[in-house]
């Protein structure tokens, strides 16, 4: 990121330094008041709000966050409730479920995408658009095509096939794929067109030196292409992954939650601590164990790129 | 980072068809066995695509006797645009029965203020950190862009209280300011990166002429941006527009936006659903970013690539 900018110094730097210096730091006040929406947010918003958030996580705020410090209580509460457990275990099966299919589809719907085919900008364009859709639409539009009596499963039974069964979303063992459809639906079309991009950013004369060496082209993808494009491959774990970890309107819109507590999601939870629980402190821990898992992921991650770049 | 990356190589890469290919294939029959396969798998998705926007399109032109009776896949009999009006007109919400298009007027007065501000900071943030970097500004960056992943539950609480300090919360203001600090880091980190990638003799130029801050913004800076612009606003109109958590937490019930409105006319409303007008609203809801993305086309897919970072 850094080195986009490095040539970019100052324009002061180049000019003798006392008489400069003044004007340097004057040029750079009109910078910083326009700076002041930027520092605020990081240092209100981003640095204060989460501060204020683990916080209060350990008092026993109920209606308003004036509780007393009760150290660990409310997570100790937090992973007594089946319903927090139910949203982790879901989120985490989900997660694994939808980072691999996600991945696993974009990656395959981009190579096919690469293979010189025609319309391809039509099978972009039709991939891709369900992205640009809410997951509120998203949800919305599955719930309907699911619905048990008059969706796709009572048309199929209509037509003859009476055992098809499409009860998903009526179903507690299966509502979690029912998000799944939907998830991947909105989703995989972007992470095809960030694949595709890695691809054509994969070098012609790697193909055609595999070419020259007999490799069967799965092979050049998987053991060649794959491992070139790390980086496209690390953007899209984390991108997906943070996603998933905010996965809450879609729960909303598709499920709200049920049947019963079978696709509660974390975010959920903490939303509804907050709002109309009317038991902040839990919510504020549930969020701050959201945080946690949010670092869990991106500490690795902020380490391979800001680490990397330290040593050039 | 390397989102910029794929970011600004996604734009070219998928633009540049296979045309430009200086091998080509040989001419070959166009049935091999390979070429069927790749098709018919590249035809079986695009059908999962398509298949939801089909149904959604068609339940919302059928009347509910045809829905009740009929098949999910079947043409409406007679369209009909009834089921839109009422949509649009008389939907209940659980509460009112208003229709969406109160959702849909306050989700433009949330998106036109929210998109213009937001990217206004944005850019004068960008152009602050290229070509006037201050002491800290590098670090501020970096836990701006780190501060986009966080979860916004864990923000959502203190900024409900800080709002509600400013008189602000429960109105059109609270959104537009929350969706004005949210798409800050992505929109930062595009309008840096843009500025970063203009020739610097520019900027020396005017600063040698003795332009100023805002001059060199106003009057160099912002006139060379259209294309960044471009993108900011096709990421933060449909990033708006779709928004759900920030709608229902800080706009207060009577500034609800249309995705909000949306689900509660699906979700809470009493008695049989409508399934013709619900799909209806649906569609409806998604029209603005539809139109957008095909309007758009390659600019999207740059947007999107960009904004996807924030999740």
């Amino acid at each position: 990121m850094a080195d986009t900018a490095v040539q970019s110094a100052p324009a002061a730097g180049s000019s003798s330094r006392p008489s400069a210096l003044k004007k340097f730091f004057l040029h750079n006040l009109s910078a910083k008041v326009a700076a002041i929406p930027m520092v605020a947010t990081v240092l209100v918003v981003f640095i204060g709000c989460t501060i204020w958030t683990i916080y209060y996580s350990f008092t026993n705020s109920k209606l308003l966050p004036t509780g007393k410090f009760v150290g660990f209580d409310q997570y100790e509460r937090l992973f007594a409730t089946s319903r927090w457990n139910v949203s982790v275990i879901n989120l985490l099966m989900y997660g694994a479920m939808s980072l691999v299919l996600t991945l696993g589809l974009g990656f395959l719907l981009a190579v096919l995408m690469d293979q010189k085919i025609r319309f391809e900008s039509a099978f972009r364009t039709i991939m891709l658009y369900p992205f640009a859709l809410s997951f509120i639409v998203t949800g919305l539009v599955w719930q309907w095509i699911m619905n048990p009596t008059l969706g796709l499963q009572g048309t199929m039974r209509n037509l003859g096939w009476t055992n098809f069964t499409f009860d998903w979303i009526a179903n507690p063992r299966m509502v979690l794929f029912a998000l799944l459809i939907a998830g991947l639906w909105q989703g995989v079309g972007f992470c095809m067109v960030l694949m595709l991009a890695g691809l054509r950013g994969v070098d012609e004369e790697i193909w055609k030196a595999a070419r020259v060496d007999g490799i069967p082209t799965w092979r050049t993808y998987i053991s060649v292409v794959l491992p070139m494009m790390r980086g496209v491959l690390v953007t899209a774990v984390v991108l997906i992954g943070s996603g998933i970890v905010r996965l809450y309107d879609l729960v909303v819109a598709l499920t709200n939650g049920g049947p019963g507590i079978s696709s509660e999601v974390p975010a959920k939870y903490v939303y509804n601590y907050m709002f109309s629980g009317g038991n902040i402190g839990q919510g504020l821990a549930a969020a701050t164990m959201m945080l946690l898992t949010v670092m869990i992921i991106m500490v690795p991650w902020a380490y391979l790129e800001f680490g990397g770049k330290g040593r050039k | 980072m390397s989102q910029t990356a794929t970011m600004t190589g996604s734009a070219p890469a998928t633009s540049g068809n296979a045309a430009t290919d200086p091998r080509g294939p040989r001419p070959k029959p166009f049935f091999t066995p390979k070429k069927i396969m790749i098709y018919t798998t590249l035809i079986f998705f695009a059908l999962y695509f398509l298949f939801p926007l089909y149904v959604m399109v068609v339940t919302s032109l059928k009347t509910m006797p045809e829905i009740r009776f009929g098949n999910i896949f079947a043409l409406p009999s007679a369209p009909s645009f009834d089921a839109w009006v009422k949509a649009w007109t008389s939907a209940c919400t659980g509460l009112t029965c208003n229709g969406l298009s109160p959702g849909f007027w306050n989700s433009v007065k949330i998106t036109i203020p929210s998109t213009i501000v937001s990217i206004f900071i944005a850019a004068v943030n960008g152009y602050a950190l290229v070509n006037w970097r201050f002491k800290g500004s590098e670090i501020f960056f970096a836990v701006l862009i780190f501060g986009s992943f966080i979860p916004y539950q864990v923000m959502l609480y203190p900024l409900v209280m800080l709002t509600r300090g400013m008189g602000i919360f429960g109105s059109l203001q609270a959104v537009i300011v929350i969706h004005t600090i949210f798409g800050m880091p992505i929109l930062t980190l595009l309008f840096r990166n843009y500025f970063a990638s203009l020739p610097q003799e520019l900027f020396k130029a005017a600063r040698v002429d003795g332009a100023g801050f805002w001059r060199i913004f106003f009057e160099i800076m912002l006139p060379m941006s259209l294309p960044i612009f471009v993108v900011a606003l096709i990421l933060q109109i449909t990033g708006i527009w779709n928004d759900f958590l920030f709608g229902v937490v800080f706009a207060g019930p009577q500034n609800y936006p249309m995705t909000v409105q949306l689900n509660n006319i699906v979700n809470s409303a009493q008695g049989t659903p409508e399934y013709n007008v619900n799909m209806a609203a649906t569609v409806l809801t998604g029209l603005v970013p539809l139109i957008i993305y095909f309007v758009s086309g390659k600019l999207f897919v740059r947007g999107v690539a960009a904004g996807a970072v924030k999740g």
